[in-house]
């Protein structure tokens, strides 16, 4: 097995201060964002996002959680997942514009089952979707609005995503 | 875990694993859609050969938020009050492709019975078998416990430390049982109390410490104080005189309320004999968990149906 590092510490850094720039253009602003993290990773993420976003404008960097678990298509086919905490802001997400965040963007199908647990909690003015990582080999009509990086890979390869608060170290590698 | 029959093969992980996932499904009832897809498709069968309300009422609430289908079978109105067998039900059920059969029966083992025989395939829940356990129910007081002293912050804890004392018809409830079992697993320490006669004689293998002076269970004022129902069959029984002098005895009253710790949590399985082992004041005090416990138990349902229902394969 073979790691390739594609993304640093510094890397990652200026990757979601980019998307945290694209979100504010694509928003015209910082009111009426909501920025939700999907567990693990993305959770982590999108803190950092808001943090970002406050230190832009103060106040925009409302952030969350949205756990997906039980919007899963393929519960069934797995050993039983322990779902995460969701934690939706204070003021809901209803007329808002809801920013997802997650670390790999790969299927397609974990964004589909957070669309549906969105639908849930609220209705959102608008939807926007925000990665770290696009590997590609999507398996649903779904794209995301914010790249950190596109990485062609092959279907047997592996991205693995780490992240200090939730992992001690701070990289993106490719495997196979 | 593929069925769940008793507390005593949960172990300490397993079992803060189950009132774990009861918090993100606590969350749900908050939500404006409070209803989750994610047994969709799946069949309950609630197969109830005693009556119940509450636990019934709790697994069916629990069966449609995870938008599972529910079947209501009891024995009044049924086959089953024309004698036909277990056997006979539950290939029965099979036949009709149930997922998960959740138990109520007046024998002790029947849940058993049911998870070790081949008439059917699907995941057996107990809920409540004669005298021996009904392990939901301690799960949702454990949950209940945990929740009071850590609040939202719940997630991840045991129960290490904490004193539980239970009061009353130990001898027949599984209730009791239940709890004993889970709150060893969970690292806290049982006190039991009760008349002599309405003791086990398999106590001494219990983790358990026993008093039958109830005031003095109150002195050494426990973290928690769980009052059992006495039930109306056993008060001719001769177990105890009368139902007066149980409750002078044995029965939390408002004098004994006000000396439990501000703190202490008094908790009831419920249905409560007011008056009896338990008074108005203090199954209404703020320390009583009592509607808490309700509402934890439709969490804790939802935990265990999923867990159990949610992935195919044996893991």
């Amino acid at each position: 097995m073979t790691a390739r590092t594609v993304l640093q510490a510094a890397d990652i850094t200026r990757a979601l201060t980019r998307i945290s720039h694209e979100i504010l253009e694509s928003n015209r602003g910082g009111s009426d964002l909501v920025i939700l993290g999907i567990p693990t990773r993305g959770v982590e993420l999108a803190r950092r996002i808001a943090k970002i976003l406050d230190g832009i404008e103060p106040g925009s960097g409302t952030v969350g959680s949205l756990d997906v678990t039980m919007y899963r298509d393929d519960l069934a086919g797995q050993p039983t997942r322990a779902p995460s905490p969701t934690q939706v802001p204070a003021g809901g997400i209803d007329g808002k514009t809801v920013v997802l965040v997650d670390d790999v963007l790969y299927s397609g199908r974990t964004i589909r089952a957070a669309l549906d647990a969105l639908g849930d909690h609220g209705r959102p003015k608008v939807v926007r979707l925000a990665v770290l990582v696009d590997r590609g080999h999507r398996e649903l009509p779904i794209r995301a609005d914010f790249v950190g990086k596109n990485l062609p890979t092959a279907l047997d390869e592996r991205i693995r995503v780490r992240l200090s608060e939730t992992d001690g170290a701070e990289f993106v590698v490719i495997e196979s | 875990m593929r069925h769940l029959l008793s507390t005593r093969e949960l172990d300490r992980a397993t079992a803060v694993g189950i009132l774990d996932v009861a918090e993100d499904m606590a969350d749900v009832a908050d939500r404006e859609i409070k209803k989750l897809p994610t047994l969709r498709g799946k069949t309950v069968v609630n197969l109830f050969f005693e009556d119940s309300t509450r636990t019934r009422t709790s697994f069916e609430v629990a069966a449609k938020r995870l938008s599972s289908d529910l079947v209501n079978f009891s024995a009044k109105g049924s086959s089953l009050s024309k004698g036909e067998s277990l056997k006979d039900t539950a290939q029965t059920l099979a036949a009709m492709g149930a997922d998960a059969v959740v138990i109520r029966h007046a024998s002790s083992g029947a849940a058993q019975v049911l998870a070790q025989s081949n008439w059917i395939d699907a995941a057996i829940i107990n809920a409540g078998d004669g005298t021996h356990e009904h392990p939901t129910q301690a799960l949702l007081d454990a949950f209940t416990m945990r929740r009071r002293i850590h609040g939202r912050a719940s997630r991840g804890h045991d129960l290490d430390g904490l004193r539980v004392t239970i009061v009353g018809d130990i001898l027949h409830s599984r209730v009791a049982r239940s709890n004993v079992w889970l709150l060893q697993a969970l690292g806290a320490s049982v006190h039991l109390v009760a008349p002599a006669t309405l003791l086990p004689s398999e106590l001494a293998n219990w983790p358990v410490t026993v008093g039958y002076d109830l005031d003095e269970a109150i002195r050494q004022s426990p973290d928690a104080i769980m009052m059992l129902r006495i039930q109306a069959e056993r008060m001719s029984a001769a177990y105890f005189p009368n139902a007066r002098e149980y409750g002078r005895q044995w029965g939390l009253d408002d004098e004994r309320l006000a000396r439990l710790g501000p703190d202490t949590m008094v908790m009831h399985p419920g249905p409560m004999n007011r008056g009896l082992e338990i008074s108005a004041g203090a199954a209404d005090s703020s320390r009583s968990t009592v509607l808490e416990q309700v509402a934890n138990g439709v969490s804790i349902r939802m935990a265990v149906l999923y867990l159990l229902l949610a992935s195919e394969t044996v893991a």
